[in-house]
């Protein structure tokens, strides 16, 4: 899991020290993130968890909050998405990637901001989030690469305040599976969600990939959700979801019949 | 009117910081690199782009950069301070799969730092992989151009 991450900034804080310092203190948040979660490395916490030798009670706090959202998703995604798998062999195991990066980079941004009236968007390996807080600065403009034509972006997103996340393989090779099949899935060439948080951007991302044909119609189940469906005959599918709007949601008990 | 006054906001001085982001390979070796701003005195025309073949730049060349698909290298072209061309040398096309990466990858990189300051797009979603690379090798060249 190599991955580029790229800051930009604009406004009272850009070059001072101030800024300087804002990216020593996100760099070393996410790097803490990477000691902790990292399935590459033997002496994080979740390599630790995997060979039993460091109990979820001993693990670090964040651990749990992270396997909390790993639960939330599982539920939202009906099983598509899962930080648990299990092996041919029946052993599972703990790989919270698909909730960490998203989760480690929301992090991060919290120091950012902090700077008194400074824009950013803070970008690790494709996936962003983005604050506006400079007046008349515009929304920050996001080019969502198109994964069936080299030179072109498929568009541009505004986002004054909100993240990104796009789930593919072509770049990182068939690394993504559906839990419930434990195989890729077919059909689908990249899924791109745009929502409040980046934690939630890149989790629905992965979820709706893993739903392959079905990643449109299981975006529309969601709250708040902009997205792109790219598929693999090139034909896209767009998706927008209004906020959850707890008043209007319908009773969860049956109506009796009219007599 | 107002909008071409936000428009000229917006492209008020914009800073880039680069962060190698190494696990798979290079165990706890993660470097972190700090660029000086790359957009600082954007033009404000949009339509007069000098990004023509004919102006009389410098070229910096970065270093060549591994990655999990082969070496990077990523060459920039500087004409009063601002990046005029970026080229890629060097990049991974060993077999077929490498070639459907990078045919898609580096164009569209290439294409993000020429449009970053000029304002146009200020990220991509989507790349990941030889982008690893692509940004290693473009702060050795960023660096070389004092930029």
């Amino acid at each position: 899991m190599g991955m580029p991450v790229t800051l930009a900034l604009r406004g009272r804080h850009t070059t001072d020290a101030v800024a300087d310092q804002a990216w020593v203190t996100v760099v070393d948040s996410l790097r803490q993130a990477d000691r902790i979660f990292s399935t590459y490395r033997d002496d994080s916490d979740v390599s630790r968890i995997n060979r039993g030798t460091l109990s979820l009670d001993d693990a670090s706090p964040v651990v749990r909050e992270v396997l909390a959202l790993g639960a939330e998703a599982a539920v939202a995604s009906g099983g598509a998405f899962d930080v648990w798998r299990i092996d041919a062999e029946g052993v599972t195991s703990l790989d919270p990637s698909g909730v960490v990066k998203g989760w480690a980079v929301d992090r991060a941004a919290t120091r950012l901001r902090e700077l008194d009236d400074t824009d950013f968007c803070l970008s690790a390996g494709g996936d962003m989030v983005c604050r506006t807080v400079v007046p008349g600065a515009g929304p920050w403009r996001i080019g969502l690469e198109n994964p069936h034509d080299s030179t072109q972006l498929l568009g541009l997103v505004p986002i004054a305040d909100g993240a990104v996340a796009t789930s593919g393989t072509l770049h990182r090779g068939q690394h993504l599976v559906d839990a419930r099949t434990g195989r890729p899935p077919s059909g689908i060439a990249s899924v791109t969600v745009v929502t409040s948080s980046l934690t939630w951007a890149d989790i629905d991302a992965t979820a709706a990939y893993a739903h392959g044909m079905g990643a449109g119609s299981w975006l529309e189940g969601r709250p708040d959700r902009t997205a792109l469906v790219v598929w693999q005959d090139g034909t896209t599918t767009a998706v927008r979801t209004p906020p959850e709007d707890r008043a209007a949601r319908p009773p969860k008990y049956v109506l009796p019949r009219p007599r | 009117m107002k909008r071409i006054v936000l428009w000229l906001l917006s492209t008020v001085t914009t800073v880039v910081l680069l962060f190698g982001y190494h696990t798979s390979t290079a165990g706890p070796a993660a470097t972190s690199v700090l660029a000086p701003p790359v957009a600082g005195s954007s033009s404000s025309s949009s339509t007069s782009s000098d990004t023509g073949s004919t102006t009389s730049g410098t070229t910096y060349t970065g270093p060549s950069t591994d990655t999990q698909w082969g070496p990077v290298q990523v060459a920039i072209t500087v004409t009063n301070g601002k990046i005029t061309d970026v080229t890629v040398p060097v990049y991974p096309n060993g077999n077929g799969r490498d070639a459907e990466i990078n045919a898609y990858a580096l164009p569209i990189l290439t294409k993000a730092t020429l449009e970053s300051q000029d304002g146009t797009v200020d990220m991509i979603s989507g790349a990941t992989v030889t982008s690893q690379g692509y940004a290693t090798s473009l702060q050795g060249a960023l660096d070389k151009a004092g930029l």
